[in-house]
């Protein structure tokens, strides 16, 4: 309707003439709406994207508190500081074994719960919209929700591992239990969305292949290890991918679970920015943290990328 | 005989194996919410009865009244609302125009633009936030919604998803537009726009729910209570209450359902969303 309504409208503006002008003519009109178009774009990005970026980066080599008007250039301090800080370390220490006990495990029950769904039985939306609860309820209501699963007394959770006989843990209270309690609820909280990825990957897989293999009398193994597994290989890739990405960037659950304790066990990089930054004013600081941060995130995506690719080449 | 047993008595089988472990992965997915919801009708006392009781006796709605008032909740609602449907509205619309250019437009240097564009998607943003923040201090305009809007009106993930549905609407359509001498931007409001529906909304939703869950930033850059929005609100209220978790359940309940209904209407655009999602990267 409307597409006809717009030829009709414009008819009485058409000119016969236009022909052999009409490619310059067109040109000057784009560029000047091209101009128009662009400009909000390009501002915000140069303003807010653009300019922070090099902003950050020259006040990773600054002593910078905001309520001090002397911010001395101080060369690589903050950088040799931020390597000679067990603080440092620790945090990175956090993050990595926060990414190694989410990623793995993360993955494989997304895709396991993917295979699960990607055939016709009854129930599937049911199933399908009760998983992906948890992907749209915001991280810190999951996060409120379950400090008060992991209430080592009254909490739900203890209260089933005693019902089941199992020893309780302090879970949220104990420097030991405090990691691992975030890690098992960003698996619960991020499984639906992985899942989601794996599904559309396995759609896109032809059925021919299958019904191929099912002629040969392939067995449901077969058919995953040998059909399934590489032609989901982007698809993986992918998964892996974000999900490294989301877990370097883990703030909220933090913030509201456990406030980086105890004993700041569960203190991982962006906390460790967001405490120096903003509670110790130490923006320079901070800024040479997140430029590390950055980096690994970095260097992670161009590996995972090369990996994908060669990958795409066999 | 070996294909029968595949074929007809295997499937039964594994039918119900199938359904009992995705029931049992469907409970532990519910039963965090469900817990939610009953703990917030609980009376103070009834919440640390053992063994826990999954139907509260008697239904009190003291919680929600508490939370209510403990926190200017509905004033949080509104907040979040506002900004997250600012972000919305003018990130579809920046993006619609820029996304026109990059697709259909003759521009010097379109294609280097839009891959310089394309190529900031790669900085992740906590390395923007203390220069932003900085930024903002700058320009006075922290503590204001402002703060909260600006910097997300134009995005390169929004621009690069209306591109690719613009790329995917056949040419023809504009072309016999513009030889009626339809000017680009009508074309792009009466021929493009309308065609692009599906992309508009999986775009818009997917951004009202980032601005909607949005909390590192709007937890820096807020500073009076009036003006916080529900996520940084309710994690207020978690420090502040410490162990009323009647009460903080009320409210998480409050602040949950929002997104879920949002998700129960638009289903479609969420899996659609986050299947591109993994662009943004």
């Amino acid at each position: 309707m409307a597409i006809d309504n717009a030829i009709l409208n414009s008819q009485r503006k058409a000119d016969p003439q236009r022909g052999k002008r009409h490619r310059s003519a067109t040109e000057i009109e784009d560029f000047w709406t091209g101009l128009i178009c662009l400009f909000p774009t390009v501002v915000v990005t140069l303003g807010f994207v653009i300019i922070p970026v090099a902003f950050s980066f020259y006040l990773s080599f600054h002593q910078w508190n905001i309520l001090k008007p002397d911010k001395p250039f101080v060369g690589f301090d903050n950088y040799v500081r931020m390597f000679q800080t067990d603080e440092f370390w620790k945090a990175l220490e956090h993050t990595v074994l926060y990414t190694i006990g989410v990623v793995p495990v993360g993955l494989v029950i997304s895709l396991g719960v993917a295979l699960l769904l990607n055939q016709r039985i009854a129930g599937l939306s049911l199933y399908r919209t009760g998983y992906f609860l948890p992907v749209v309820t915001s991280t810190i209501v999951v996060a409120v929700v379950w400090t008060w699963l992991y209430n080592p007394y009254y909490g739900l959770i203890n209260l089933a591992l005693k019902t089941l006989g199992v020893p309780q843990p302090g879970w949220l209270t104990d420097p030991k239990w405090a990691l691992p309690a975030i890690i098992i609820m960003s698996i619960w909280k991020n499984m639906g969305y992985h899942m989601v990825i794996f599904l559309s990957g396995l759609q896109a897989i032809s059925s021919s292949y299958y019904e191929a293999a099912d002629i040969d009398g392939a067995s449901r193994l077969d058919k995953f290890r040998f059909i399934t597994w590489p032609l989901l290989r982007p698809t993986t890739a992918l998964v892996l991918m974000t999900s490294v990405i989301f877990s370097f960037q883990i703030f909220g659950p933090v913030y509201v679970m456990t406030g980086g304790g105890p004993m700041r066990s569960t203190t991982v990089l962006l906390y460790y920015i967001y405490q120096r930054g903003f509670e110790f004013k130490e923006m320079g600081y901070a800024s040479a943290v997140a430029w590390v941060l950055f980096a690994i995130i970095f260097s992670l995506t161009l590996i995972q990328f090369r990996y994908s690719r060669s990958g795409a080449a066999d | 005989m070996k294909v029968f047993l595949r074929q007809v008595r295997f499937p039964v089988f594994t039918a119900l194996l199938q359904h009992s472990v995705m029931l049992v992965i469907l409970i532990l997915m519910v039963a965090p919410f469900l817990w939610m919801v009953v703990s917030s009708f609980k009376t103070e006392s009834q919440i640390f009865v053992l063994p826990p009781q999954w139907v509260p006796k008697p239904i009190t709605l003291e919680n929600y009244i508490n939370a209510w008032n403990a926190f200017p909740l509905g004033r949080f609602y509104l907040n979040s609302l506002f900004v997250a449907l600012s972000v919305m509205v003018s990130q579809v619309f920046i993006a619609s125009l820029a996304a026109y250019v990059f697709a259909r437009l003759q521009f010097p240097a379109r294609d280097t633009i839009f891959f310089i564009f394309l190529a900031t998607m790669m900085l992740p943003s906590q390395i923007m936030l203390i220069p932003r923040f900085i930024i903002m201090k700058e320009l006075g305009w922290i503590d204001t919604y402002k703060a909260l809007i600006v910097p997300f009106i134009a995005t390169p993930f929004a621009t690069f998803l209306l591109r690719q549905a613009f790329l995917g609407i056949p040419i023809d359509l504009e072309d016999a537009a513009r030889m009626d001498g339809c000017s680009r931007f009508r074309i792009l409001f009466q021929v493009v726009l309308p065609l692009a529906k599906p992309a508009l909304a999986t775009l818009a939703t997917f951004t009202f729910m980032d601005h909607w869950n949005a909390f590192l930033w709007p937890l820096i850059v807020i500073q009076t209570k009036q003006k916080l929005t529900l996520q940084v609100g309710l994690s207020m209220l978690r420090s502040e209450l410490g162990t009323e978790w009647g009460t903080l359940m009320a409210a998480s309940v409050l602040a949950a359902v929002p997104t879920i209904v949002v998700y129960f209407f638009a289903q479609r655009q969420f899996v659609a969303g986050i299947t591109l999602t993994g662009l943004k990267g």
